[in-house]
């Protein structure tokens, strides 16, 4: 059996944890249970491990090679090591992700603190909302193309890259 | 040379007066923040992480909240400064393993700490006594406010704070508290207590790792979520818990005192009898034992004045502050054994022995309660 980290190495390692009512599971090599601090008594937390793992290696219908444009990290990848490239694979993967972000999480949406600039442009709410309609007659009239302009900008506007 | 400031004493928090710090040990609150478009650490290309840290590292350097910053780079430290940072949970174990590309930046008092290209390109820690885990979220949050003008941090409309492991998404915090629990243990009911905290969606996890052995009777309880709640409410959930541990942990020692007073009587006189007389003690035997003499400090055995000194063993014999501390240049296991049962035997050895009366006293009132 292969080490779930370094997916080189034949694991020695078995661990398995019970979170929530969900069994997690994870085996790993010898050399990457030490680098994780398995059996160190500093402390080691299967779930800091294995959430971003196990999830990521659940992702369903996921075409492996889509691509984030920005940094060139793939979806295989993910899968793989479980860690993003970098902000814009949000964007990119969000499909895939937000089933896993649902199972891992108590809720979707992100209620906490925001940035201060962010919140002063707080009106993009509203513009979202507005968009997503127009998105719904879109798709309804089977306006493709227009629909995916809008997806597009919902986007764009949801990453902060325009407000 | 700077850092020598840092590992030649302990974190300011150790001595500070927390609430509920008999058995909170410490909290900390920890928040991830990345820079929106930089590749994160994992991914991102030597040149592409040491311009991400050059400039994050000048950005945190700059905050007033820093009392005479302590920045190094990771390259800059030895091993054996790295682990000492890892015994203190300054820095985490996986960003030890860094090299070129990454730092570390303190406050003086090692209160704060911020960790550049770990998972992301930003976490930053506080560590505060007792359970104070509002206090600690309120000084990271203030330092996130000062850093927003600086730093460009990834933010998603409906996602929240960006971050390289999609578990850490929203809110990017993580608060954990070390709580001591002795008597849970002895009583068989930590367990118990796991499952049930795991149920609600915390985690609980040993200094040592997974939750049966434990070392040192020592217990980390965290939040697992971080997307679809504010970072006060994930904050007051956890209190909750940990109160209700709390009160978990007081009622086994009340019990414990009614109906095993002996056994407990037993365990700590031996504890003292093996620190105060031993001259090889393993690190993990070193925990236990002091595990049991702090149990003792708040049964009232122990003179309150020994507190700080059994609590800052608890650090001070792990194997890098051994080894610091020590003139050979790498030890082997065992001098390292011998050294630590030196150190417990001249830090210890002013402790008196324990006041058994203390128990004595309950232990024959317990029949008439019982009955």
């Amino acid at each position: 059996m292969q080490c779930d980290v370094c997916q080189q190495k034949d694991a020695t390692v078995f661990l398995t944890q019970i979170v929530g009512g969900k069994m997690q599971k994870v085996n790993l090599c010898e050399s990457c249970s030490k680098e994780k601090g398995v059996n160190d008594p500093t402390g080691f937390a299967l779930t800091d491990l294995l959430p971003g793992l196990g999830e990521a290696q659940n992702l369903e219908n996921s075409d492996k090679t889509l691509k984030c444009p920005v940094c060139g990290f793939t979806q295989g990848e993910f899968k793989k090591a479980g860690r993003l490239g970098c902000s814009a694979c949000y964007d990119v993967f969000i499909e895939g992700l937000e089933a896993l972000l649902k199972n891992v999480h108590k809720g979707s949406e992100h209620i906490g603190k925001s940035p201060k600039e962010f919140l002063e442009t707080r009106q993009y709410t509203e513009k979202i909302k507005a968009l997503q309609s127009h998105l719904n007659v879109a798709v309804k009239a089977e306006e493709f193309e227009k629909a995916a302009d809008l997806r597009d900008q919902i986007r764009r506007i949801e990453m902060g890259s325009e407000v | 040379m700077k850092i020598s400031r840092i590992t030649a004493r302990a974190g300011k928090w150790l001595s500070e007066d927390g609430p509920h710090r008999q058995i909170v040990v410490s909290s900390r609150v920890r928040l991830a923040r990345n820079l929106r478009d930089k590749p994160f650490p994992g991914w991102a290309k030597k040149a592409e992480r040491i311009e991400v840290l050059k400039s994050v590292r000048e950005a945190v350097e700059s905050l007033a909240i820093m009392d005479e910053p302590i920045a190094e780079n990771l390259e800059a430290l030895s091993p054996l400064e790295k682990q000492v940072l890892v015994e203190r949970h300054l820095i985490s174990r996986e960003h030890a393993a860094k090299g070129v590309g990454s730092a570390v930046v303190m406050n003086g008092s090692q209160t704060l700490s911020f960790m550049i290209n770990e998972e992301d390109h930003l976490r930053m820690q506080a560590i505060s006594s007792g359970l104070q885990l509002e206090k600690g979220f309120t000084l990271l949050d203030a330092a996130d406010t000062e850093l927003e003008p600086m730093l460009d941090f990834a933010y998603h409309a409906r996602l929240g704070y960006l971050t390289a492991c999609p578990t850490n998404v929203g809110t990017g915090m993580r608060a954990s508290a070390m709580l001591h629990l002795p008597a849970l243990v002895m009583s068989d009911q930590m367990n118990k207590v796991i499952n049930s905290v795991n149920k609600i969606g915390l985690a609980v996890r040993g200094l040592h790792g997974e939750g049966s052995e434990a070392m040192g009777n020592l217990f980390q309880v965290s939040n697992q979520t971080t997307l679809g709640e504010t970072e006060l409410d994930i904050i007051e959930r956890l209190n909750k818990v940990i109160l209700s541990v709390i009160e978990h942990e007081q009622n086994a020692r009340a019990v414990l005192l009614e109906r095993k007073a002996i056994t407990l009587l037993d365990q700590i006189g031996r504890a003292y009898g093996v620190m105060s007389h031993a001259h090889s003690i393993s690190s993990k035997e070193a925990l236990n034992l002091l595990s049991v003499i702090k149990l003792g400090v708040d049964l009232g055995l122990f003179p309150e004045a020994h507190r700080l000194p059994v609590d800052a063993l608890f650090i001070e014999t792990q194997p890098a502050h051994l080894q610091k501390g020590a003139q050979a240049q790498k030890m082997t296991a065992e001098e390292r054994d011998s050294l630590r049962a030196a150190l417990i035997r001249a830090k210890l050895g002013d402790v008196p022995e324990p006041d058994i009366a203390k128990i004595a006293i309950r232990a024959s009132n317990t029949p008439k309660n019982d009955e």
